[in-house]
């Protein structure tokens, strides 16, 4: 029987690789975008387990905002993402230092 | 308004226009100014002084303005007028004068003449307020005031290191005699309660005997205090002990040394001394410690001199000498006498002094002795005055042997004799003793001098000036100038130049000074012939000048009478003791010029000894300056550097420099290090919020 306990070893391991994939990743920003992506998945995997188990729809309902929330960022992330392709040609993580003080 | 105003704050007024319009009206306007004004304080000096000569004038406070008043103390600003002012008034304002006007031929070529007749109009200032000072305090202004001119003047050509050395030295050696004047005065005003001097000489006969603590010993309070005030007069005045700065301030422009170091600033001292004298009298100790630095100085600096090679230096130490005898005659409680060479002094030291500047202007800045020589029949009128000024400071007279017939003499052959009589007669055979030989010695360095530059063949070849005057004047040559195309030199060239350098000439042709330079000495030419005799009287004889000093100085009719009945080769010591000074320089110098060489040499020891000036140079720079560095070393790279500024100002800029070197490394620009710090930080945040 898939209790509870499954969702969320689930939901923390694809935590864990989103985190891990926003800073351990030297490749390009997508990747980071779809680690946030992957975050916010794992969060939503947690939401519902409990709503299911708990038997409230809020958690359920919660989801849905995030996914949409989810949509927008990916959509403004991946609008600035191609401006910067234009501006400076690399989205490789290594190149993008232009906060350095 | 009273003339006495005018007198003291006219130079104050054309150094402040001449040095605040610099380069402003150009350099006539502000030399007019302060050349007029200071010619104006003449000629209104010289009636109040005779007004005190024929017994019109009584002494005479013009009130000015109150300065302080604090407590106890009330210090007036007043300007006090006496006999003895009087005198100083007269020697400031007319050597300062034809200063002035000598200044404008001496210095024409410099760029910054506002800035020097500004200096010189403003030392006249100081020391005309130091002259009319009714107070101690004010004397301390016009003291510090002079003493700040001269360290201006000392360097006025900044430009060159050793003026600059010189300029400090004197600052501050005469620091040293000022902390001295400064304890006095405080010392004064704790034992009297005021610092007004008619006062403070009122009350001193009254505190002889009593006793102060000083330096954690009961010494007698006038001892204590006249001693105070007379190491600021030794500073001031360069005697023996802190005398090192004078010959050093030769540095300064020749003017300069004639009016501050020969005859005005220098005799500060003497002046001090004589305004307190009464003050003075109530203490034998201090009058014998006054006797015998006076000697002392007058000696020392009376060997140093003979072996000096610089013309301005020999004059130097001559000075040091005369300020020695102007001591020691104070000292014996001739002040009369003292303030009298004082005065004949002046003009025939700020005569050689000028004229020693005539003889360097047409010498093209050379100095030195050794490169003069046969110069007589170059430069005439420099050559006679000088002479003039020799015969003064020799003392040449003829003394009154015979009872009805004055003894008549140059300047210095009345006030030097006076002094010298005047130690016998009150009963300091040493110091008389010390005074003839010194009368020899005087006689022998001046006429050194005088055959070293005018007479016997000239040596100029050797001088590196002389030899860039001479190709100067090749080049100018060369560019085909009309005035030095028909003098014979210039068209015969080369022949001709080979032809005079086996003379010692070099072909070198010295001019005769302009006449704003030649004025001067001629008129002090006057001073130093006739001062003497004319004014002996008043400052020397037991009646006459018994009315003319009405007191204001410790005036002691019974030693003046009493250096008359001297006997007769007391009399003639003085006298026999300058004939020989004038035979061994004339024998050494003239008649066998080879000598002074050889002696040199057989006794290089002595020799070296006063070349070095008894190595007192060497001796403060073992004793002082270089513990003064090592210290000021150690506290600037030790104190300041190695704790202060380590751990003060610079340790915390190296932290905070230190700290946001960190900082920066953590921002990296990198966005993900930025997230990984924000994990980092919520996960502490979170074990923070979940373990508490």
């Amino acid at each position: 029987m898939i209790g509870i306990t499954h969702y969320l070893v689930v939901s923390a391991i694809l935590f864990t690789l989103g985190v891990l994939g926003i800073f351990m990743n030297r490749k390009n920003l997508i990747v980071i975008l779809m680690a946030i992506e992957l975050i916010l998945l794992s969060v939503n995997l947690n939401l519902v387990a409990f709503s299911q188990a708990l038997g409230d729809l809020v958690g359920q309902v919660f989801a849905m905002f995030v996914l949409t929330v989810a949509a927008g960022e990916a959509a403004i992330g991946l609008a600035i993402l191609v401006i910067y392709f234009r501006g400076r040609g690399t989205i490789a993580v290594d190149d993008v230092n232009r906060m350095k003080g | 308004m009273s003339a006495l105003h005018f007198i003291v704050f006219l130079p104050l007024a054309a150094a402040a226009i001449a040095g605040l319009s610099n380069k402003m009206f150009g350099s006539t306007l502000p030399k007019l100014v302060t050349t007029g004004a200071l010619f104006v304080a003449c000629g209104l000096s010289w009636p109040i002084f005779i007004a005190y000569l024929s017994g019109a004038a009584h002494e005479q406070v013009v009130p000015v303005f109150t300065w302080i008043t604090s407590g106890d103390m009330h210090v007036e600003w007043a300007l006090r007028v006496d006999s003895l002012t009087a005198v100083m008034l007269v020697v400031v304002t007319s050597v300062s004068a034809l200063v002035h006007l000598y200044s404008w031929s001496y210095m024409s070529e410099d760029p910054d003449q506002p800035r020097f007749f500004a200096y010189l109009s403003l030392f006249t200032f100081a020391m005309l307020m130091l002259v009319t000072a009714d107070n101690l305090v004010q004397m301390f202004f016009g003291w510090e005031g002079v003493g700040l001119a001269s360290y201006l003047l000392i360097g006025f050509w900044f430009r060159k290191p050793s003026a600059n050395a010189a300029a400090i030295k004197a600052f501050v050696v005469n620091r040293v005699g000022d902390l001295g004047f400064m304890l006095g005065i405080f010392g004064t005003f704790l034992v009297f309660g005021t610092v007004s001097i008619p006062a403070i000489l009122d009350a001193a006969p009254g505190m002889a005997g009593s006793t102060i603590g000083f330096l954690g010993m009961r010494l007698d309070t006038m001892t204590v205090l006249c001693l105070l005030l007379f190491v600021g007069a030794m500073g001031k005045s360069a005697q023996l002990g802190l005398h090192t700065w004078l010959p050093d301030a030769m540095e300064g422009p020749t003017p300069v040394s004639a009016l501050i170091h020969a005859a005005t600033m220098v005799t500060a001292g003497v002046f001090m001394v004589c305004r307190l004298s009464p003050m003075f009298e109530t203490s034998q100790v201090a009058m014998n410690v006054i006797t015998f630095v006076g000697a002392a100085t007058c000696l020392f600096a009376a060997t140093v001199g003979t072996t000096q090679t610089d013309i301005k230096r020999v004059i130097a130490y001559s000075t040091c000498s005369q300020l020695g005898y102007m001591f020691f005659a104070a000292g014996v409680g001739a002040y009369g006498a003292a303030m009298f060479h004082l005065f004949t002094h002046a003009f025939f030291k700020a005569l050689l002094f000028l004229g020693a500047g005539s003889v360097i202007h047409a010498m093209h800045h050379e100095q030195d002795m050794r490169y003069y020589g046969g110069l007589r029949k170059h430069i005439p009128v420099t050559f006679w005055t000088m002479f003039a000024g020799t015969l003064a400071i020799t003392g040449v007279g003829i003394p009154g042997l015979i009872h009805g017939i004055p003894a008549i003499g140059f300047a210095g052959f009345h006030s030097k004799d006076a002094i010298i009589e005047a130690a016998w007669a009150a009963g300091y055979p040493s110091a008389f003793w010390v005074g003839v030989g010194v009368a020899l010695l005087t006689s022998f360095y001046s006429w050194r001098l005088v055959f070293l530059t005018f007479y016997g063949k000239p040596r100029w070849t050797q001088s590196e000036h002389i030899q860039h005057a001479i190709h100067d004047a090749h080049g100018h040559d060369a560019h085909g100038h009309d005035d030095h195309a028909h003098d014979g030199h210039g068209a015969h060239g080369h022949d001709a130049h080979h032809g005079e350098e086996a003379d010692g000439t070099g072909g070198y042709h010295p001019h005769e000074s302009p006449w704003p330079m030649l004025v001067p000495l001629l008129l002090l030419t006057i001073g130093a012939i006739a001062a003497g005799y004319l004014f002996h009287g008043y400052f020397i004889e037991a009646e006459e000048g018994a009315h003319f000093w009405q007191g204001i100085i410790a005036f002691d009719a019974h030693l003046m009478h009493a250096m008359h009945e001297v006997p007769t080769w007391v009399k003639l010591s003085a006298s026999a003791a300058m004939v020989s000074g004038l035979a061994i320089a004339w024998l050494a110098y003239i008649r066998y010029p080879a000598f002074p060489a050889a002696f040199a040499s057989s006794f290089s020891v002595l020799y070296r000894f006063l070349l070095n000036k008894w190595y007192f140079d060497e001796l403060y720079n073992v004793l002082f300056v270089r513990p003064a560095f090592w210290i000021g070393r150690l506290l600037w790279k030790g104190g300041d550097e190695g704790t202060i500024d380590r751990f003060g100002p610079n340790g915390s800029a190296a932290a905070v420099k230190f700290g946001s070197a960190l900082a920066v490394r953590l921002q990296s620009g990198y966005v993900y290090v930025y997230a990984f710090i924000m994990l980092i930080g919520l996960t502490a945040a979170l074990t923070w919020a979940i373990l508490l």
